[in-house]
C-alpha cells in the first residue's frame, strides 16, 4: 500500500473534516484505543504487507481486471471501464477488508472474531477469512435480514461461523451493528470486531478505507496500460456505508480533475420516504461511534432506510463520504430501485456480466452524468449478481 | 449549590441512585415515578432518554426504550412533563442518554431547558472526553450542569485521573465489562477493582452501577463506594408494577440496613 496524504483523509484526531471521531461509551474505549494505537504500525510493517499482498494475490485473486466495456461504451458514447471487484473471491470487494482485518486481529493476538452483516456479503467474507485462519467467528445479522438472505446465512454456517440473530430495534443491519458492539463490550479482551464498511468509531473508517484503497491503486496502473494515463474523467461507485466507493476514490482524492460520483440508493424515490439516500434525506448526527450524516427523525431517532438492495440500506454514510459530500469533492446522486434494476439487466445483456444490485446503482449513474465521447469513465463493479438472482426474478423485467 | 453536591453533604454513605426510562411503561409515568422514588428514599434519580440505537444497554433497558419511543416519548414531551419537576421532587435529577438526540435538539438549547426545569447533571456515555472539553464543557458550566463520566475495570489509571479531574458531582463506576443488566451479583474480581479505585484517593464521589439489583448487591457496593446505581432491576420492577407503593417498598427494601 502506498501512503496517501490528503486533506480529504483522516486527521490525527480521527476526523474527516468535521465528521468522524470516536463517539463510544467508556466500555468500548480500551478496545478501540488498542486498535487505534496499533493499526498503522502493524499495517505498515513489512511482515504484514508481505502476508496481505500474498493473500490478495493468491487467495482473493487480485489484481482484479479493469475491463473496457465496449458495447456499454457505445451505448453511452464514452469510454467506460469496469473495475471487476465482482471477480474477487466471495464475489465482492468486501474480502479486501476482511483479509486485512483478520491479519490485524492476529497481530493483536485476538482469538475470536465478531462481525455484523446486512445482506450477508460482509458476513460471508468474514466467515471465509476466519475459516482460512482458524479463528472462531460470530456474525450478527438482523432477524429480518436472515429471513431475506437465507442462502448467505447457510454459506456462513458452512464456513463454520455462528450466525446470531439481532432481534432488537428494527432487526436489520443497524441493529446487527448494535449487537456486535454490545458483544464487544461484554468480551473486551480476546475479541476483534471486523466492521464491514467505512463506518464506526475511529480508526475503523480509516483502516477500512486503507484496505479497500487497493482498488484505486490498481485502477491507476491498469488505466495507464489501457489509455496511457492514470486518471479517468469520472470514477463512479455506489455508497451504502461506502467501503467500495472509498476504495475506488482513495488514490484520486487530490486529483481534483477526476470527478468522483457517489451513488446512493433512492429506493422508490426520495419523495416517497422509501429511500436510503442519506445525503438527500439525512442530517448531521452520531451513530455507531462516529459523527456523520444520518437519516433520522426530528427528534434524533435513527430511521430505517429502504432499498431493493440489502447492501445499501444503511441509515448513514461513513464520515469519509460525509466529508466528500460536505466539501463538494464528490458528487452524490441517487438511483432508484427501478433505475438500478434496468441498468443491471442492461449490463447483463450488453456485456454478459450480471452485477450485484448494489453495483447496478453505480451503473445507473451513467445516465446522470453528462458524458462526452472522449470521457474516460471507471465504474466500480463492486459485486456480482449471483446472490441477487431472486431479486432479478422478482423484478421480472428482463 | 448543585443539588448533587448537596446530596453528598447531606448523606455520607449508602446513597442510592435509581435509573428509569422516560415514558416507560406509560408515556405519562415520568413524573409520578420520579416523585415516588423521591418519597421512597432514593437519593438521586437518573431519567433515561430513550434512543433507537442504545449500544451500551442490555436487553431490559433496550426494550424499555423501544416501548417509550412507541409510546411517543420525545425530548419536547419530556421537558413538558418535567416543567413541574421541582414542585414534586427534591433530590438531584440527572438525564442519561445518547448524544444524538441531544445534538438534534441543539446542545445549548438542551442544557438551557435542563437548567430551566431543574435538572442537575447529565450522563452522556457516548460523548468523548476530548469533544466534551473542546466543545461542550463551557456550555454545561454556563447552565450549572454537571457532567458525569463513566469508568470501567478496563479504564487505565492515567485515564481515571483525567476523568477525575474533569468530573463534577460523582464518577459512575461501571462494575464489570458489560452492557447494562448483563450480569448480577458481585464477584471477587470486581471487588479488587472496587478496592483499587477506592485506594486511588479520587477527588470525586463514586457510585457503582451495572449489576446492582437488591439489598445485598447494593450493600456490597456501598462498602467500596459512596453509593450505588440501580437501573435494569428497577425497569423490570416497573414492567410488573409501576405503582408508587411498589416503588417505595422496593427502595426501602434495597436501602434497609444489613441485618
Amino acid at each position: 500500500m502506498s501512503e496517501v496524504k490528503s486533506k480529504y483523509l483522516v486527521d490525527e484526531r480521527g476526523y474527516f473534516g468535521k465528521f468522524g471521531g470516536a463517539y463510544i461509551p467508556e466500555m468500548l474505549y480500551p478496545n478501540v484505543e488498542e486498535l487505534k494505537n496499533a493499526y498503522l504500525e502493524i499495517m505498515n510493517s513489512d511482515a504484514f504487507q508481505k502476508d496481505f499482498q500474498k493473500l490478495l494475490k493468491d487467495y482473493v485473486g487480485r489484481p482484479t481486471p479493469l475491463y473496457f466495456a465496449g458495447r456499454l461504451s457505445e451505448q453511452y458514447g464514452a469510454k467506460i471501464y469496469l473495475k471487476r471487484e465482482d471477480l474477487c473471491h466471495t464475489g465482492a470487494h468486501k474480502v479486501n477488508n476482511t483479509i486485512g482485518q483478520i491479519l490485524l486481529a492476529q497481530a493483536l493476538g485476538k482469538k475470536r472474531i465478531i462481525a455484523e452483516t446486512g445482506a450477508g456479503q460482509h458476513g460471508v467474507a468474514t466467515a471465509t477469512v476466519c475459516a482460512l485462519m482458524g479463528l472462531e467467528c460470530t456474525v450478527y445479522m438482523g432477524e429480518i435480514d436472515m429471513a431475506r438472505q437465507k442462502p448467505n446465512v447457510e454459506r456462513m454456517k458452512i464456513l463454520g461461523a455462528e450466525v446470531r440473530p439481532a432481534t432488537s430495534g428494527s432487526k436489520t443491519l443497524k441493529d446487527a451493528t448494535n449487537e456486535a458492539m454490545r458483544h464487544w463490550i461484554n468480551h473486551p479482551q480476546d475479541t476483534h470486531y471486523i466492521i464491514g464498511s467505512v463506518v464506526g468509531p475511529h480508526p475503523y473508517p480509516d483502516l477500512v478505507a486503507r484496505f479497500q484503497s487497493v482498488i484505486s491503486e490498481e485502477i491507476k496502473w491498469q488505466l495507464k496500460e489501457h489509455e496511457g494515463q492514470e486518471n479517468p474523467d469520472y470514477v463512479i461507485a455506489c455508497v451504502g456505508g461506502g467501503s467500495n466507493a472509498a476504495g475506488a476514490f482513495y488514490h484520486y482524492l487530490d486529483d481534483e480533475a477526476v470527478k468522483l460520483v457517489a451513488v446512493e440508493a433512492a429506493g422508490l424515490g426520495n419523495e416517497t420516504g422509501k429511500s436510503a439516500a442519506t445525503t438527500a434525506l439525512g442530517r448531521e448526527g452520531v451513530l455507531h461511534g462516529s459523527r456523520s450524516i444520518l437519516m433520522q427523525t426530528d427528534d434524533g431517532q435513527v430511521v430505517e432506510p429502504y432499498s431493493i438492495s440489502a447492501g445499501l440500506d444503511y441509515p448513514g454514510i461513513g464520515p469519509f463520504h460525509a466529508h466528500l459530500f460536505d466539501t463538494g469533492r464528490a458528487k452524490f446522486v441517487g438511483a432508484t430501485d427501478e433505475e438500478a434494476m434496468i441498468s443491471g439487466v442492461q449490463l447483463s445483456k450488453l456485456e454478459g456480466i450480471i452485477p450485484a444490485v448494489e453495483s447496478a446503482h453505480a451503473l445507473a449513474a451513467l445516465d446522470k452524468v453528462e458524458l462526452k465521447e472522449t470521457d474516460i469513465v471507471v465504474v466500480n463493479l463492486s459485486g456480482r449478481g449471483d446472490k441477487d438472482l431472486e431479486t432479478y426474478i422478482k423484478w421480472g423485467k428482463y | 449549590m448543585n443539588r448533587i453536591d448537596q446530596a453528598f453533604i447531606d448523606k455520607k454513605d449508602r446513597l442510592l441512585n435509581v435509573y428509569f426510562t422516560a415514558g416507560y411503561p406509560n408515556l405519562e409515568d415520568t413524573l409520578s415515578i420520579a416523585k415516588a422514588l423521591d418519597e421512597g428514599g432514593a437519593d438521586l434519580i437518573e431519567i433515561g432518554l430513550p434512543f433507537s440505537d442504545p449500544v451500551a444497554d442490555g436487553p431490559t433497558i433496550q426494550a424499555s426504550s423501544t416501548v417509550a419511543l412507541e409510546n411517543g416519548m420525545t425530548l419536547n414531551r419530556l421537558f413538558d412533563q418535567l416543567a413541574t419537576l421541582r414542585e414534586h421532587v427534591k433530590v438531584p435529577v440527572l438525564l442519561m442518554g445518547y448524544i444524538n438526540p441531544v445534538l438534534q435538539y441543539g446542545f445549548e438549547a438542551f442544557c438551557a431547558k435542563c437548567a430551566e426545569v431543574g435538572i442537575d447533571g447529565l450522563i452522556l456515555p457516548d460523548l468523548p472526553m476530548y469533544e466534551y472539553e473542546v466543545m461542550y464543557q463551557s456550555v454545561l458550566e454556563k447552565y450549572g450542569l454537571y457532567n458525569v463520566f463513566l469508568i470501567t475495570p478496563q479504564t487505565s489509571e492515567e485515564r481515571i485521573q483525567k476523568i477525575d479531574s474533569l468530573s463534577k458531582g460523582f464518577i459512575y463506576m461501571v462494575s464489570s465489562a458489560s452492557t447494562t443488566g448483563a450480569k448480577s451479583g458481585i464477584s471477587t474480581e470486581q471487588i479488587s477493582y472496587f478496592q483499587k479505585i477506592k485506594s486511588m484517593g479520587l477527588k470525586n464521589k463514586r457510585l457503582i452501577g451495572f449489576g446492582i439489583s437488591d439489598n445485598e448487591s447494593f450493600s456490597k457496593a456501598c462498602e467500596y463506594a459512596d453509593g450505588a446505581i440501580i437501573g435494569s432491576a428497577f425497569i423490570k420492577l416497573m414492567e410488573e408494577n409501576s405503582s408508587s407503593e411498589n416503588i417505595k417498598n422496593y427502595i426501602q427494601q434495597v436501602k434497609s440496613p444489613v441485618s
